[in-house]
């Protein structure tokens, strides 16, 4: 058994998830949450596994450093923090069906990974700029940031279906979006991931301009990356800023929650392909 | 401009007297447009949109560059709106410095309020506003009302929360409080924002950025920073007394590494090697290793083994070199490379005596050689130079500190609130009642679970007395 065979099982456990999760949702069987919940957690378990050892591969090839590196692994890491992120706030506010939402992500992050020919799923040794502790520091953080808000971005999505439903504000189990959580739950959940999500991207940046001053003397250089990195800050800052003292929410949030995630993204995938900079290393 | 749901609740002096009395002065006005949220919304809209077209853009390109790409008049365009290098435009700047204005004017505008909500009398809440709260309860109890305040004084909450009475007419209120200071967490992450500006700022005018190219072997004092058309005299001199690169198997590079020397006085101060992610720093400049050059030209270290002579040259591509001392002359005459690195290097080597040796060796290895009656040993290279950007800047820890305070700040905004709980304590009917009531400015739905906890752990204060 190696990282990759365990990585690739994962796309299909994702996929099962999202499966067990969507059922759970469109036909309504309560019960199945539960082996949802516990089929999604044992996919995680088996994507650290994968994680793991390909750390521990990379050890073995004798140039040892943790899977963060490249596209893929980033990638990769990406659909574990959305999973673990996920997990954390179904735990938190005991809410399955945010599932049907945000494993989705997941699932399409780890297909991508397998699929996408553009990039190399080789363990590749680390370039000179890449070997720095501060490495393992920006890429988590950041990720943690990225994850949490692609978590909001399907409560947002999840607050638009409900709020096209006739009981706004209750949930039962009469009608299919009657089951949804109320639009204030849902409101009050993508709010905190958001924050939870700023809090990490601030410290994804800070991390980065740290790393980027003690390789090249600059702590930032306004590169397409960083800059995007920024305007993804903005976005959220917006956000933020408009609920708290112009009392913003309901549709304008889940749509701000939905045009961040695409900023996001943007910052996250564009950037390298589209536009040039300092992050050519994520390209291939 | 609309003032926010902030001031309304809290209405400040400025504010009141300027809506209530006379028209509003220019001055007033001028505070109001700085203090609203509304134009830090629009600055940051605007901000955002223009660092879009700062990433679409290519920026720091030459003239002929956008002209080639976009045409002459876009390129005009381009250059009249400073959109070439947009980040460093005037108006861009101005965007940053009205964000700046508007977050102190803001700042200035809210503090004041926030300070009397901190440092707020809570005793003299009037006892029908404590009923009127969202989240109380009330009870009775059988206790004589002094055995009952003692009794809950004992029972409220430690851990940080601050507990205070007072005596009324009708009865005794209990407050307690914890997180006042919570409230003081959106102005350090405001000032964490100005603070690392004001790094920024700092760094441009008393640091320079700027390149420099040393070749093996030689040294440099000066630098020309970045757009500047003067050298700045470093003050000490650098030497780079070697470069090394080293591969991976596959072929990627896995070190660049410059050996450097710094004289002072023409003393040797100190030596590093450093690589990328570990510079060198000395008197507050910063050498980082950015880049290299391969040259034509190799170094050749040739020692007289008999009398401990020992000299380094550099040496032209199958151009002959002599060292005169010696009578020795030598030469490459031929390189393999691998990758554009020279890896195996064919010498030709002669002295007075006997004919001239040639032989294969590698680059950067030391061999003997053993003429008639002379013994030598040679070692030689691909001459390179290094890349360095160099770099002063004072302003970086005002950045950094910035940003400690900014995560600082954010976490006691988000994760921390101000939580408030009165009792009030009174006879009614021959009986004691009880009044509890409670508010938080954040995470009101977890305070509500603390709230019921607590009010059901006091309620139940009856419970132990009467057995």
């Amino acid at each position: 058994m190696n990282s990759s065979q365990l990585l690739g099982i994962t796309t299909f456990t994702y996929l099962f998830s999202t499966l067990l999760y969507v059922a759970m949702f469109v036909f309504k069987v309560k019960r199945m949450g539960k082996f949802a919940t516990g089929f999604t957690a044992i996919a995680l378990l088996i994507q650290t596994l994968g994680l793991g050892l390909r750390w521990y591969e990379s050890y073995q090839m004798g140039i040892g450093h943790a899977p963060l590196t490249n596209m893929y692994e980033s990638v990769v890491f990406f659909a574990w923090t959305i999973i673990a992120i996920y997990l954390a706030i179904e735990w938190k506010f005991r809410i399955r069906i945010i599932g049907a939402f945000a494993v989705p992500f997941a699932f399409l992050a780890m297909a991508y990974a397998s699929l996408s020919t553009d990039m190399t799923k080789n363990i590749s040794p680390l370039v000179p700029a890449l070997q720095s502790n501060w490495l393992i520091a920006h890429v988590i953080t950041c990720f943690i940031g990225y994850a949490a808000f692609t978590v909001a971005a399907g409560l947002g999505v999840m607050y638009l279906v409900k709020e096209t439903s006739s009981s706004k504000r209750t949930s039962d189990d009469k009608t299919l979006l009657g089951s949804l959580p109320t639009l204030p739950q849902i409101e009050d959940i993508t709010h905190k991931t958001m924050i939870f999500g700023f809090i990490w991207l601030t410290a994804g940046i800070i991390t980065g301009a740290v790393w980027a001053n003690s390789a090249w003397g600059t702590y930032w250089s306004w590169d397409p990356k960083e800059t995007w990195s920024l305007i993804t800050w903005f976005i959220y800052a917006i956000t933020l800023h408009a609920r708290y003292t112009r009392g913003w929410g309901g549709k304008r949030v889940a749509w701000l929650a939905i045009i961040g995630f695409f900023s996001v993204i943007f910052t996250y995938y564009g950037v390298n392909f589209i536009l040039s900079g300092l992050h050519s290393y994520g390209s291939n | 401009m609309g003032r926010d749901a902030l001031l309304k609740e809290i209405p400040h002096p400025l504010s009141t007297m300027s809506t209530k009395n006379s028209p509003p002065s220019i001055f007033t006005l001028v505070w109001d447009f700085f203090a609203s949220v509304k134009l830090a919304l629009m600055t940051l809209c605007i901000i955002s949109l223009a660092s879009v077209i700062g990433t679409i853009i290519p920026q720091n390109e030459a003239l002929s560059w956008y002209a080639k790409r976009f045409g002459p008049q876009i390129a005009r365009f381009l250059d009249l709106f400073h959109l070439t290098d947009m980040f460093g435009s005037f108006w861009f700047k101005a965007l940053l410095g009205l964000l700046s204005t508007n977050l102190i004017i803001c700042s200035l505008d809210r503090f004041p309020g926030i300070w009397k909500q901190i440092r707020a009398d809570n005793l003299a809440v009037p006892v029908k506003r404590l009923i009127s709260m969202k989240r109380n309860a009330s009870w009775t109890t059988s206790l004589p009302p002094i055995k009952a305040v003692e009794e809950l004084t004992l029972r409220l909450p430690g851990n940080g929360w601050k507990t205070a009475s007072r005596e009324t007419e009708n009865g005794t209120l209990l407050f307690s409080q914890k997180g006042a200071w919570t409230r003081l967490g959106v102005f350090v992450v405001h000032a964490s924002i100005l603070i690392i500006l004001i790094g920024a700022i700092i760094g441009s005018i008393l640091g320079f950025k700027g390149s420099v190219s040393i070749v093996e072997g030689q040294s440099i004092e000066k630098i020309q920073p970045f757009g500047a058309a003067a050298f700045i005299n470093l003050g000490f001199k650098v030497r780079c007394d070697a470069f090394n690169i080293e591969f991976y198997q596959n072929g990627m590079p896995k070190e660049y590494r410059s050996h450097l020397t710094i004289f002072e006085h023409d003393r040797e101060i100190l030596q590093k090697s450093i690589t990328v992610n570990n510079p060198l720093t000395y008197k507050g400049i910063t050498f980082y290793q950015s880049s290299y050059e391969g040259y034509k030209d190799f170094i050749v270290t040739l020692t007289d083994k008999d009398n401990g002579r020992k000299k380094t040259f550099s040496v032209p591509f199958q151009k002959q070199t002599e060292w005169q001392e010696e009578e020795v002359r030598f030469g490459v005459i031929n390189v393999e490379a691998e990758r554009e690195q020279v890896t195996r290097i064919k010498i030709w080597f002669t002295d007075q005596d006997g004919s001239p040796s040639v032989f294969w060796m590698d680059a950067g290895s030391q061999v003997a050689v053993d003429r008639e009656g002379k013994h030598y040993l040679l070692s030689a290279k691909q001459m390179y130079s290094t890349g360095l950007q160099v770099a002063k800047d004072p302003g970086v820890w005002w950045v950094y500190s910035g940003c400690i305070l900014m995560l600082l700040g954010l976490f006691t905004t988000f994760f921390m609130s101000h939580r408030k709980i009165w009792i009030f304590v009174c006879e009614k009917n021959s009986k004691t009642s009880i009044y509890m009531a409670g508010s938080a400015n954040k995470n009101k739905s977890g305070f509500d679970g603390i709230f019921s906890n607590l009010a059901d752990n006091l309620r139940n204060i009856k419970k132990i007395t009467s057995k």
